[in-house]
């Protein structure tokens, strides 16, 4: 297994290297000047020749991309264009706002996927299985950033329940009027993940009750509670997989709801980078989102198997 | 984390803070009355502005941040709404030049004035805030600064404390547009950042002399700004408790946060939200101030616009009524560079209109009609800082300039990319096939209203006189104002500029915004300025 581990993470370098390639391509095919937004409009040719030398945009793109390299494997990114602030402090304090709305948000569409999947596994073709998989199939077909947009209309526009957007200002907030700003985008953000959770754990369900094992079971008057047991057991690798890939997604790919809802995390400032052409901050996240999804990947491989011993790692 | 004890007592007391306070003002124990409350406007900036003294994030940053907390010698008067902004006494009582030698400004400078830290602003302190942005030698000199700053004060040469309330500062040249350089300039406390040790720690604890004091600074979520009662302008010490602003870019969040309560004001309502909200209560606050909203022209000789029938003729096509209809009435129909109610718009004799039979009469002069029709591009942005909204408003030119016989394809362009072209100026190979340029701009002061767009000598890549634009008159009014000591004759000049400007149609001329905001209604006494920046010590929340 250790060696397993060994042989994963070796595998991320080239990720990491391919992924920082083709981020830093496309940046620099990409039009416009990182340094038309943090400079006035009128500013110098002087004043501007100072500032490309400072960020080492006067030198050849090659050398940039290896010069960014060398220090990205120390752990440093570098500065921010746009803000002049360390782009690992950035990141890592972004990320953690990301990390905490997507475990709230995978919390939220484990239990209703999990819920809403065995309910409709357990009674394929009737009413309930029917409710169920339309809202799958609602919460997979729905774009986040208007399901995030009619929440914001109704429980904060119209019901004045709950924050519309940001993530409470600084202390003043306390700890469940902080988490009140995480629930409109959590939902946004977990009716994707839901709607495939529902599906696949319905999928599983349908077929483990079908299988002779459960026949068996119940021959040997075994409770539906405790068969309910066998059949969750051997649905939950693939809920873990997919769930584990959506996590990875809902780090990555929040860019509109947290656009929507102004949430300072990693989506955001991706967002807000690729608007100020902010190199430096748009290939650091880069990079370190798709670290993060070899990590998860790695998690729910290792994981894996203690669910379900039949699966081994070599 | 834990409330500090004071902060629950606080809480604790709130609801009966206000009847004893009104109980307390009306025994006449306290000489002066507060409305109190906390003021939180939802930015169109996507981070906060570096509270670092010359901030970042633009107008936006300075007006939201930059001058609340700290000030220039050199202020801008934001009290009325009626009349154009002019500049007054800041941390300067007066300034003057030497009449023998016109390179030397004198500086006197109020004694009365602390840092929010308790050091005292003098001679020195100003200096120091020099050197900050000018002096790469010197152990402050920010470069994050110096990059905001340092180009609003290019003729700077040299500067020294003549006594403790007394600078003075040479400039290169004669310069009489020095007053509105240096108002951009502002004072960050040398004692504080002496305390913090770097510009980075300063952050943490920033000291200017405003109206208002950073209480904490989290980037890219909020800043919260707190009444400084020691602020030195009785008349403009703030009448609320606290100003909290956060960075919301996205125009339907600013607007749900302001219709759930979450916020009080928000800039830059979308058009089509203007209606709604204000059935909905919210006030819309707007007035005219110096931006215009314009295509210039390339006047290289390979451009057709270099054609003053063309230019004329195109200026008088367009149906700027109908725009305003088309943006909710959120703009001002342009007549030149400024707007009409400018001092320094002059009496130009082109009259800017839509009339479009006198169009086409110019039009079939210059050999062109519906049937034989003039084919340009034009390069224009989908969004950007002041841009408005350019997609729609350039449609409605299109149509407005096809019915004359001008046919015209859009180059659209990234903000950032249209940007850097303009920089570049017509004549660079980013150009391609285009003849003008369709950027807004920020007219403060007579240099970036009208000098700097038609100065031979500023053309790529000395300045952005994108066009290529050559007027020996034009450049000799240009230096006329540049040198005139006597405020009459200068405005005089720059009227004559202006007119210059309109009779040789020299741009497209569209649109001035009406910088929109919205307001709830329990905010009160907001008085807005015909200025990107706004005195916010005025406004109060119920």
């Amino acid at each position: 297994m250790t060696r397993y581990i060994i042989k994963r993470l070796m595998y991320a370098i080239p990720v990491a290297l391919a992924v920082s390639l083709i981020c830093f391509s496309l940046i620099q095919i990409a039009p416009g000047d990182p340094l038309a937004v943090v400079l006035p409009a009128d500013a110098s040719q002087e004043i501007i020749d100072q500032t490309k030398a400072r960020y080492g945009l006067d030198k050849p793109l090659v050398t940039q991309y290896f010069l960014w390299l060398g220090k990205a494997v120390q752990g440093d990114f570098g500065i921010s264009i746009a803000t002049g602030r360390s782009v690992s402090v950035e990141i890592l304090t972004a990320i953690q706002y990301s990390l905490v709305l997507a475990l709230f948000a995978t919390l939220m569409a484990l239990i209703v996927g999990l819920t809403c999947g065995l309910v409709a596994g357990y009674n394929v073709g009737t009413a309930m299985d029917k409710v169920a998989s339309a809202v799958a199939i609602s919460g997979v077909s729905v774009p986040s950033y208007w399901l995030g947009v009619v929440l914001v209309v109704v429980f904060s526009v119209n019901l004045d329940w709950l924050p519309a957007m940001g993530a409470g200002i600084n202390d003043e907030a306390g700890i469940l009027e902080k988490m009140s700003f995480m629930i409109l985008p959590s939902i946004a953000l977990a009716a994707m993940p839901a709607g495939i959770v529902t599906r696949s754990v319905r999928a599983l369900v349908a077929d483990v009750l079908t299988r002779e094992f459960v026949t068996a079971l119940r021959a040997k008057g075994l409770s539906e509670v405790q068969i309910f047991f066998h059949v969750t057991r051997n649905a939950a690798p693939t809920a873990l997989t997919v769930i584990g890939v959506q996590l990875g997604y809902l780090m990555a790919g929040s860019i509109l709801v947290e656009t929507v809802f102004s949430w300072p995390g990693t989506g955001l400032l991706l967002n807000n980078a690729i608007l100020t052409r902010d190199i430096p901050v748009l290939q650091g996240t880069t990079l370190v989102l798709a670290l993060v999804f070899v990590l998860l990947n790695l998690l729910v491989d290792i994981t894996q198997p203690l669910l379900d011993p039949r699966i081994k790692r070599t | 984390m834990k409330r500090p004890m004071v902060k629950k007592l606080a809480d604790l007391c709130q609801p009966f803070a206000k009847p004893v306070a009104i109980a307390i003002l009306s025994l006449g124990i306290c000489g002066q009355a507060y409305a109190g409350g906390t003021l939180r406007i939802a930015m169109t900036a996507s981070d906060i502005p570096l509270p670092n003294g010359q901030t970042d994030q633009g107008a936006e940053g300075m007006r939201f941040l930059g001058y609340q907390v700290f000030e220039a010698l050199v202020a801008y008067d934001l009290s009325t709404a009626e009349k154009p902004v002019t500049l007054i006494p800041g941390l300067a009582t007066s300034w003057s030049t030497d009449p023998a030698d016109r390179k030397k400004w004198t500086f006197e400078l109020r004694d009365d004035v602390s840092f929010h830290d308790g050091s005292a602003f003098n001679a020195d302190a100003v200096v120091w805030n020099l050197d900050k942005i000018l002096n790469p030698e010197s152990p402050q000199y920010d470069e994050r600064q110096s990059a905001q700053g340092r180009g609003r004060v290019p003729t700077i040469e040299s500067y020294r404390a003549v006594d403790d309330n007394t600078v003075e500062i040479v400039t290169s040249i004669p310069d009489a547009l020095f007053p509105f350089q240096i108002a951009w300039i502002v004072m960050s406390s040398p004692t504080a950042y002496e305390s913090a040790g770097n510009w980075d720690n300063f952050l943490n604890a920033p000291a200017g002399t405003g109206p208002f004091k950073v209480e904490s600074y989290t980037p890219r979520e909020s800043a919260v700004m707190v009444r400084n009662d020691d602020y030195w302008n009785d008349d403009r010490k703030p009448e609320i408790d606290k100003l909290v602003i956060l960075p919301v870019p996205d125009a339907s969040a600013r607007v749900a946060a302001l219709r759930s309560g979450q916020v009080d004001w928000i800039e830059a309502p979308p058009a089509d939200s203007i209606e709604s909200l204000r059935g909905a209560g919210f006030n819309i606050s707007t007035n005219v101030y110096p931006h215009v909203w314009p295509w210039h022209f390339s006047m290289l000789e390979d451009s057709p616009w270099s054609d003053i029938r063309i230019r004329m003729a195109a200026n008088l096509a367009i149906d700027r009524e109908g725009m305003k209809v088309l943006l909710g009435g959120m703009m001002l129909p342009a007549e030149g560079m400024v707007p009409p109610t400018s001092d320094w718009f002059g009496n130009p004799e082109f009259k800017v209109r839509f009339d479009p039979d006198a169009a086409r009469a110019l039009m079939a002069e210059a050999g062109h009609s519906t049937d034989n029709p003039l084919n340009v591009t034009a390069i224009i942005s989908p969004g950007g800082s002041g841009q408005m909204q350019p997609m729609l408003m350039n449609e409605l030119i299109q149509q407005n300039l096809a019915a004359i016989g001008i046919n015209v394809d859009f180059d659209v362009r990234d903000w950032n990319a249209l940007l850097a072209n303009w920089r570049a100026g017509a004549k660079d190979a980013t150009t391609n096939d285009a003849q003008s340029t369709n950027s807004s701009y920020f007219s403060q002061d007579p240099f970036t209203a009208l000098m700097r767009h038609i100065d031979s000598r500023l053309v790529a890549p000395k300045g952005t006189n994108w066009g290529y634009y050559e007027s020996a008159e034009a450049d000799g009014l240009i230096d006329q104002i540049r040198s005139e000591f006597d405020t009459a004759k200068q405005l005089e000049a720059i009227q004559k500029l202006h007119e210059h400007y309109v009779d040789n149609a020299l741009f497209l001329f569209v649109a001035h915004d009406v910088g929109p905001r919205a307001l709830a209604p329990n905010v009160k006494g907001f008085v807005q300025a015909q200025n990107w920046f706004q005195d916010l010590t005025s406004v109060s929340v119920e």
